[in-house]
């Protein structure tokens, strides 16, 4: 303490090296992220492409040999869509219903919050065993057939947690003010909930909904144990088995043979196209209802 | 240790937007200065160039000349770093970090600018805080956290946390404005036991505190919303609140606007 | 007085009843996943003729069945852990890139880039791995085979792509945007009070993420971390694409061996018996409940995260 410092001093080399070493570290650590994303996205173009053709989105497989090349996944563009669909119509309103619950009516009761606890434990549940969940339930209890239903059931329990969090975050978002002056005006609650609160939270549920659907589209453990493969086009999801275009992907690339990995890639690139579209689509639709945070 | 700023045509930015113009003025060492003036007259963003916090903003920057003594603060090759080192500041609200006891508070500055042994360490602890008469309330639970202090006690803990690196300067931006009647008088009195040491500089809205702490003080206004703000007049503290130079202060000071 | 003029109106008891139905059909499905995994689990564990959980082999379709959940759990921790130490370096760095290093302007749509990972299906990931990263894989386990091969896990005679260092890398890419997602949001809300604080101290960026931003964001890592985990032991397709499907326990994670109870569920539920279903369904049960408790843990540390800053 006896050296008396004055002016500005600068910093010791060690702490300004050290700065640096972490700066690029920081630097690093990104475009190592971004190496993988860059690799897949290239080769499922580069790949994918080969085989993207017409006759890929109009045909099935059936009757394909082993080895033949040609075939299509037509079969399994149709069951995904079927069963990503219904997958959404029993978990959309399942969801959408429960955060309303967990906002409007719940008010941190007992049940609101095991809940509210059980939809993160949901959130958490592996794929591969809401699959083994519908397969022990529907086809072996129940003794239903696999069918393209069996798997949307599946997709279903995966998508329901996403619906409740992005809805109940949309919903808690609302003003109170907002129901207040509803309430004001002698509309009853259920009215005050859907024609002022769920309105004025539609883009963002939409969005969230969005991002549940393209979360589920891409799915193939539940898939395989409830749907089944097939070769062929089954437009009823309700009976027999369905084909599904991640499942495609799946049993393509198990075949040893060259024109099946074509197959694999054009599919993956068919599957990363319709995910992608729905995931820009779900923030435009974001990106839309918040013109003031554009820049944000 | 106390040193003298000057400061030459600053302007400084947020983005496009224009926050202050065109100041000048000399800051003395081993006094208060004080800056009054209405919300949003740029006087807290200009009391942030003068250690260069103001850029830690996105977006923000500063054009003109600001010396400490003979070292300019902005000149080429100056690391901001060492300038905040040297120039000291204590913020609007308490901000102790919270995860470190009372004594790990106090030495975080000294930690960062080099290696002291436990004694020197206990050393400076005990005379920062001390200097911040905090140290009677707190020398038998040092090991606590820093959090469970109340806020005034947390604003002397930040003060002590300053001065623990011994700055030439000691920003202070209404270090009282968070706090309760009882706690800013002994924030008062321990501004006015430090100015024998340092040069201090505080921001405050309160036009009672800025005539009872300082000996200069600068007022600050706009022409307007959207306006720069400037630098209207700077004197004795006793002159700018007996009789003012300029019609604004006056009005300020009566309480006719701001 | 009149009660009828505040009578509830008619929509309201038919909404609230739906609402609250929701909310109680999402806990009976909860429920209902555990009761049914267990009611078709019990059969298959009965005409077991080994122990369940030491036995390493998997031979359910068998008339005298053999099966046990020793080699399949120990690939899915393993493989899981290996995947957190591989994406956690990363994840916190990419989540300090976005949140305290690149430009603001850039910061949201790197963000975006980063999420875009989270957008590509595991199938796809799958894929990538057999037919880029598996063949890729050969040479740098050669050289961790052949200069640290003293380190017990690049030990071994044999060195294959199809290995678990491969799978954990793919995973470790399939967990990554998650577990940087979640800190980025923690690093974003630390104070900029104390981040201030430090600056003003004469702290240089890093010493002010040492002293402000990270132990603020700790809490929300580490459950980050553990959600990450959990997702990587669920995760099925990709790990079955690459793992070889072997049965045994070997830290060699170069070599050929490695399975996992998810990758043993894709791969053996084709040609699966009676028996062999509800063997499959034993192991998922085991699954469900190991990433239960991951995940639960990871919610009770942001749970008490909460009640640290609310105080």
């Amino acid at each position: 303490m006896t050296t008396v410092q004055t002016g500005i001093q600068p910093i010791s080399t060690s702490r300004r090296v050290k700065d640096r070493i972490v700066h690029v570290l920081v630097y690093l650590a990104f475009a190592i992220a971004v190496i993988p994303l860059v690799s897949v996205l290239w080769l499922v173009i580069k790949n994918g492409m080969h085989r993207f053709d017409l006759e890929f989105l109009t045909h099935s497989m059936r009757n394909i040999g082993a080895r033949d090349a040609g075939g299509g996944a037509y079969h399994a563009i149709i069951g995904t869509l079927e069963q990503v669909s219904l997958a959404s119509l029993i978990a959309v309103p399942i969801g959408l219903l429960t955060a309303v619950y967990l906002v409007e009516y719940g008010s941190g009761g007992r049940l609101a919050r095991s809940i509210s606890f059980f939809v993160d434990v949901m959130t958490g549940v592996p794929s591969v065993v809401s699959g083994l969940f519908v397969l022990a339930f529907w086809i072996l209890a129940l003794g239903m057939p696999f069918s393209g239903f069996a798997g949307a059931m599946a997709l279903s329990i995966l998508m329901m947690p996403v619906v409740v969090r992005s809805a109940e975050e949309m919903l808690r978002l609302v003003p109170n003010d907002l129901r207040e002056a509803s309430y004001a005006l002698g509309v009853p609650k259920w009215r005050t909930i859907v024609k002022v609160v769920l309105p004025t939270a539609f883009t963002g549920i939409v969005t969230g909904v969005m991002l549940a659907v393209a979360r589920v589209a891409g799915e193939t453990a539940p898939l395989l144990l409830t749907v089944f493969f097939t070769d062929s086009i089954n437009n009823d999801p309700f009976n027999g088995p369905q084909m599904g275009l991640p499942l495609y992907v799946f049993d393509q690339a198990g075949r040893p043979t060259d024109t099946a990995i074509d197959r694999a890639w054009t599919g993956a690139l068919t599957l990363i196209l319709i995910v992608m579209l729905l995931n820009l689509v779900a923030r435009l639709i974001a990106w839309w209802r918040s013109p003031a945070k554009r820049g944000s | 240790m106390a040193k003298q700023i000057e400061v030459a045509g600053l302007d400084a930015y947020y983005g496009a937007h224009k926050a202050i113009e065109g100041i000048t003025m000399t800051i003395e060492p081993r006094a208060v200065t004080a800056f009054i003036g209405p919300s949003g007259c740029g006087k807290s963003t200009f009391l942030r160039t003068l250690n260069r916090m103001h850029e830690v903003i996105p977006g923000a920057r500063v054009e003109g000349k600001v010396r400490l003594e003979d070292q300019d603060l902005y000149g080429p090759g100056v690391d901001p770093v060492s300038v905040r080192r040297t120039i000291g500041m204590v913020f609007q609200r308490p901000n102790p970090f919270p995860t470190m006891s009372i004594y790990d508070n106090v030495a975080a500055g000294l930690r960062l600018n080099g290696r002291f042994s436990k004694s020197e360490l206990d050393g400076i602890v005990e005379s920062s805080l001390k200097g911040a008469n905090l140290w009677n309330e707190v020398k038998d639970r040092l090991q606590k956290p820093g959090s469970g202090l109340s806020g005034g006690q947390q604003q002397r803990l930040c003060i002590a946390r300053a001065i623990a690196v011994r700055p030439e300067v000691l920003l202070m931006d209404e270090p009282c404005s968070a706090l309760d009647p009882i706690s800013t008088l002994a924030i008062e009195d321990l501004i006015s036991s430090l100015k024998r040491d340092y040069t201090i500089v505080i921001v405050t809205h309160n036009m009672q505190q800025a005539a009872r702490v300082s000996d200069k003080t600068a007022f600050f206004n706009l022409a307007g919303q959207g306006q720069p703000g400037k630098l209207i007049e700077m004197d004795e503290t006793s002159r700018i609140f007996t009789n003012p130079g300029q019609k604004a202060t006056e009005d300020y000071i009566t309480g006719r606007f701001g | 007085m009149r009660r009828s003029a505040f009578r509830r109106s008619r929509g309201d008891v038919p909404f609230r009843f739906a609402s609250t139905g929701a909310g109680i059909v999402l806990l009976g499905i909860m429920a209902a996943i555990g009761v049914f995994l267990i009611v078709r689990a019990v059969p298959a564990l009965q005409a077991n003729t080994s122990h369940f959980l030491t036995e390493k082999t998997w031979n359910p379709n068998a008339v005298e069945p053999v099966f046990g959940i020793g080699a399949l759990a120990f690939g899915t921790v393993l493989s899981s852990f290996l995947a957190l130490v591989i994406a956690m370096p990363v994840a916190i760095g990419v989540a300090l890139f976005i949140s305290h290093y690149a430009p603001r302007r850039l910061a949201a749509i790197l963000g975006y880039v980063i999420d875009l990972l989270a957008a590509v299906p595991s199938v796809v990931y799958g894929l990538w791995g057999v037919v880029f990263l598996v063949p890729f894989m050969r040479g740098p386990s050669e050289f961790l085979n052949t200069y640290f091969g003293w380190i017990p896990l690049f030990g071994g005679d044999q060195v294959v792509g199809k290995s678990m260092l491969t799978a954990s890398i793919v995973l470790a890419i399939m967990i990554l945007p998650i577990i940087a997602a979640i800190s980025r949001e923690v690093f974003l809300q630390a104070p900029k009070m104390q981040e201030e604080a430090a600056l003003a101290l004469g702290a240089t960026r890093w010493e002010m993420i040492r002293m402000a931003v990270l132990p603020f964001g700790r809490p929300g890592v580490i459950s980050a971390a553990m959600l990450g985990l959990g997702r990587a032991m669920g995760e099925t397709i990709a790990v079955a694409l690459i793992l070889p499907a072997t049965f045994g326990i070997s830290f060699q994670i170069l070599g050929p061996n490695g399975n996992s109870i998810a990758a043993n569920i894709a791969n053996g539920f084709g040609e699966a018996t009676d028996t062999g279903r509800g063997a499959l369904i034993a192991s998922g049960l085991v699954l469900f409940l190991i990433t239960l408790v991951v995940n639960m843990g990871a919610r009770l540390v942001i749970a008490r995260r909460k009640e640290f800053t609310r105080a």
